[in-house]
């Protein structure tokens, strides 16, 4: 693919930004060095567009940024107190509808919800909590399966389907049912080929997948989340997945 | 619940396997046929499809999770749902299924201990003009009372096979009480065809657009741009698709066009055929209307034997299209474009991201149509009898007739078609609505209008409907016909984005607190917030719309939730009394003791 010159531009909360037909709003947004919040969107995978924290206002009308693509001229607001807002409330949601309980989860502080909560100044969870039942699978030797802290990004899913090539992952159920479950009659990791080398261990963005024995490594306080924001660590993971520039 | 074991799965899913084949696009019937003819779908099964198809395990499974009429646990022999839609409420459904399962000692929800029978609720039926309604096994049964409900036990109770039941239980009218355009004289089958094929494609395609036709669905997008954008888009095949999962609640109008005016309605999917170039189309049949199947099919199977459909249509050599009926599985959300072409390609059915549209990536990504089953027929009768005659009827932005469905707190409820510009207060004059207090507009997804907005008309400019039209008279609880609509999304969700999976379910606990006597004024500004967040931050169209009817009793109807408003800013949402509802059951009590202050 030869480099298409980068002449084509969108505005992003009054900035220039420039693209390549191709990129959606959050690669162009991104690869130009704006921070717009997401959760279930990891650069290394194909876009989903589910957590909606990644909505911006296009032209006056929102759309989801990571799977919207560009289009020369629009006008994206992105950083503003309404959206921030919203994406709060969604976060909030998120909080609710599972069991998140930060200070008993191993995953605190290496927890990208936890650390989305804090970008967006959450300060309570504000809505009526849930309390879902849901399963917790241990039956793996090397890997926990906690589906109280599941957000359902469905990163796991597309780690093993599209790295792995294991499709260790899926969804099922429907509405506030929908789950998640594993490749196996037994409904247990255990039974599956799933190993904590695959790519799929080690992108969920909350504690739901943690694997076995590595728990409190890193104490509390030194942790990715505890030494910079999530916007400047997502930021960096950009950085070391762009491609080489093509200058041919 | 014992897992069940099926060691011979294998051999019996054998007949299944031979009838479908082995394309993945045939999961969801596949799992159709394995749900009737073991009333589940056992873990076996999902192995053994997932093997045959050549799927993950997960991918079968999750299609199996996702569809209400699926079912992964024992379900019984006889599976009731009762429909509950708001009309069906109205008519005292939640007490004959209370009734009923008293008289077979069930719990609603749970199977009987001899795997026998289960009952339970499902989204509207659309059986509005003649409930109350339910399904067994999928069947329909109408007009239900007390009476009927006593033979269906003893039916059961005597493992009496539904085929033969009596007929009478699973009557279904037409009702129509109103004929225009489409459903008065019948036009005879080929006419409208061969119209088009005298005119070319180009010039039937020019007809639509002249016509000014908008898509019957609700959202009125012109037919012949979508045509025109699906002939250009280059593809390997372009498919047509009738959109008849019609469920939105209060709609019944395509389940009247497919059981009486079937053939208009494949006449125009041939024209559009003829107009896109396309070989292949499909009627996404809603599994509510799984009754009308072998109709359907035979009257496929009369049309290809007289040369309207198959090779060489009308002797046109070359002009090769077929239809392929495919089943629905309970799912509002297949009702939505790209989710029902994920559903059409056997998947769980989640609305694509988009663009790519489906008119130039939709079915296995090929240029793809999906039109209502009211559009098609339309597009025959312009094929017929041209655009600029289509055109002459309605308003300026709002071209031809409108079927509406109409129930609800009326003498004649039923299926009305009128050309569009007709003011409610006309249709009400006609069916027999007095003392009107609102109207439901489209379905939960459209809009509740009350008696001060009776002068309005249904028009694309005002009041756009897909076609349900449900009337609540004075005296009606208002708050409960919301507090319905709201279960009903949540209920029907896809589970996919956060607002929508979320919000939808908060909303529904915050109307139910209210409706309980819990509610407060902080809570009404909690629901307009969630409105909100659902409205502009939702992936679909479902997600649009699921605040609407809570927000439109904010807006306009005080009275129905400001009496029972608790006289405080804040009441937690937590009732430790209902709390100890699971320990007095379980302890048998119920006595004042048992209960708080």
């Amino acid at each position: 693919m030869g480099a298409s010159p980068m002449n084509k531009t969108i505005t992003i909360d009054g900035k220039t930004v420039p693209f390549v037909d191709g990129q959606t709003i959050m690669d162009a947004a991104m690869a130009f060095g704006i921070y717009i919040p997401h959760l279930c969107h990891n650069p290394e995978f194909e876009p989903h567009g589910s957590c909606k924290l990644c909505v911006v206002s296009v032209n006056g009308r929102n759309m989801t940024s990571c799977t919207m693509p560009a289009v020369e001229d629009m006008v994206v607001a992105n950083d503003t107190p309404e959206l921030n807002d919203d994406r709060k409330a969604l976060v909030q949601m998120l909080f609710v509808e599972g069991n998140h309980i930060c200070p008993a989860c191993e995953a605190s502080g290496n927890c990208q919800l936890q650390a989305a909560a804090y970008y967006l100044n959450m300060l309570s969870p504000h809505f009526t909590h849930f309390y879902p039942q849901r399963k917790v699978d241990a039956s793996h030797p090397d890997i926990f399966l906690d589906l109280n802290r599941c957000i359902l990004c469905e990163l796991c899913v597309r780690a093993s389907r599209e790295v792995d090539g294991k499709n260790v992952f899926g969804i099922s159920g429907r509405g506030i049912d929908t789950h998640l479950v594993v490749n196996s009659a037994s409904g247990r990791l255990g039974d599956t080929n799933f190993a904590a080398t695959d790519k799929a261990a080690h992108v969920c963005p909350t504690g739901a997948i943690l694997i076995k024995r590595q728990g409190y490594k890193i104490p509390i306080g030194q942790r990715t989340f505890d030494r910079k924001k999530i916007s400047e660590v997502q930021m960096e993971l950009i950085e070391q997945i762009k491609p080489e520039p093509d200058d041919g | 619940m014992e897992p069940c074991e099926f060691p011979d799965i294998e051999q019996q899913l054998a007949p299944i396997f031979e009838r479908h084949g082995r394309e993945s696009s045939r999961l969801l019937q596949i799992l159709l046929d394995v749900q009737e003819a073991f009333h589940f779908i056992p873990p076996e099964a999902v192995t053994c499809i997932a093997g045959h198809l050549g799927l993950p395990r997960v991918s079968v499974e999750g299609a199996a999770g996702f569809y209400s009429f699926l079912s992964l646990k024992p379900a019984g022999e006889y599976r009731i749902l009762f429909s509950d839609n708001v009309t069906d409420q109205m008519l005292g459904n939640p007490e004959l299924m209370q009734y009923f399962c008293n008289k077979l000692w069930l719990e609603p929800g749970k199977v009987s201990e001899d795997n026998l029978v289960s009952a339970d609720r499902t989204s509207c039926t659309g059986m509005c003009d003649q409930g109350p309604a339910a399904l067994v096994n999928g069947w329909p049964l109408t007009n239900l009372d007390q009476d009927r409900l006593d033979l269906i036990a003893e039916l059961i109770r005597s493992k009496e096979p539904i085929s033969r039941w009596p007929p009478i239980l699973f009557e279904v009218k037409d009702n129509i009480r109103r004929a225009d355009v489409l459903l008065g004289d019948a036009l005879e089958p080929g006419v409208a065809i061969k119209a088009a094929l005298e005119r070319g494609a180009d010039a039937t395609l020019r007809e639509m657009e002249t016509s000014g036709l908008r898509g019957r669905g609700g959202a009125g997008f012109s037919t012949a741009r979508k045509w025109s954008g699906c002939r250009a888009s280059p593809g390997l095949a372009h498919y047509i698709v009738c959109n008849a999962d019609e469920g939105e609640p209060g709609t019944f109008k395509d389940r009247v066009l497919l059981n009486s005016y079937a053939d208009l309605v494949f006449e125009g999917m041939t024209i559009g055929a003829k107009v896109m170039g396309s070989a292949k189309g499909f009627l996404y049949l809603r599994g509510e209307y799984r009754y009308l199947l072998e109709r359907l099919e035979s009257i496929l199977a009369r049309r290809r034997a007289t040369g309207l459909l198959g090779r060489d249509i009308l002797g046109v050599t070359g002009f090769d299209f077929d239809i392929e009926v495919h089943l629905g599985a309970g799912a509002y959300i297949c009702g939505e474009e790209s989710a029902l072409i994920e559903s059409l390609e056997g998947k769980r059915g989640r609305p694509r991201n988009r663009p790519p549209f489906p008119a130039a990536h939709g079915y296995f990504h090929q240029p793809t149509v999906v039109n209502n089953v009211e559009t098609f027929a339309c597009a025959a009768r312009i094929a017929a009898q041209g655009g600029k005659w289509f055109a002459a009827m309605g308003t300026r932005q709002s071209s031809g007739s409108k079927i509406l469905s109409i129930s609800g707190d009326c003498a004649r409820p039923g299926i009305y078609e009128y050309p569009f510009g007709v003011s409610v207060k006309e249709i009400l004059d006609d069916c027999g609505g007095e003392d009107v207090y609102a109207v439901q507009i489209g379905g939960p997804s459209g809009i509740l209008i009350s008696w001060k907005e009776f002068g309005r008309c249904i028009s694309f400019e005002d009041l756009p409907t897909a076609g349900a039209f449900t009337i609540f008279k004075r005296g009606r609880d208002i708050l409960q016909v919301v507090r319905n609509y709201a279960h009903f999304f949540a209920h029907e969700s896809c589970g996919f984005c956060t607002p929508c999976r979320v919000g939808t379910q908060l909303q529904k606990k915050i109307v139910d607190k209210m409706a309980n006597g819990n509610g407060t004024s902080s809570n009404l500004e909690e629901l307009k917030h969630l409105g909100h967040i659902m409205r502009t931050m939702s992936h679909c169209g479902l997600g649009h719309t699921a605040a609407n009817p809570v927000l439109d009793m904010l807006d306009k109807f005080p009275g129905a939730y400001e009496k029972k408003l608790k006289n405080l800013a804040f009441e937690p949402a937590f009732d430790l009394d209902s709390a100890l509802e699971t320990a007095r059951k379980i302890s048998g009590r119920d006595d004042p003791w048992a209960h708080l202050p």
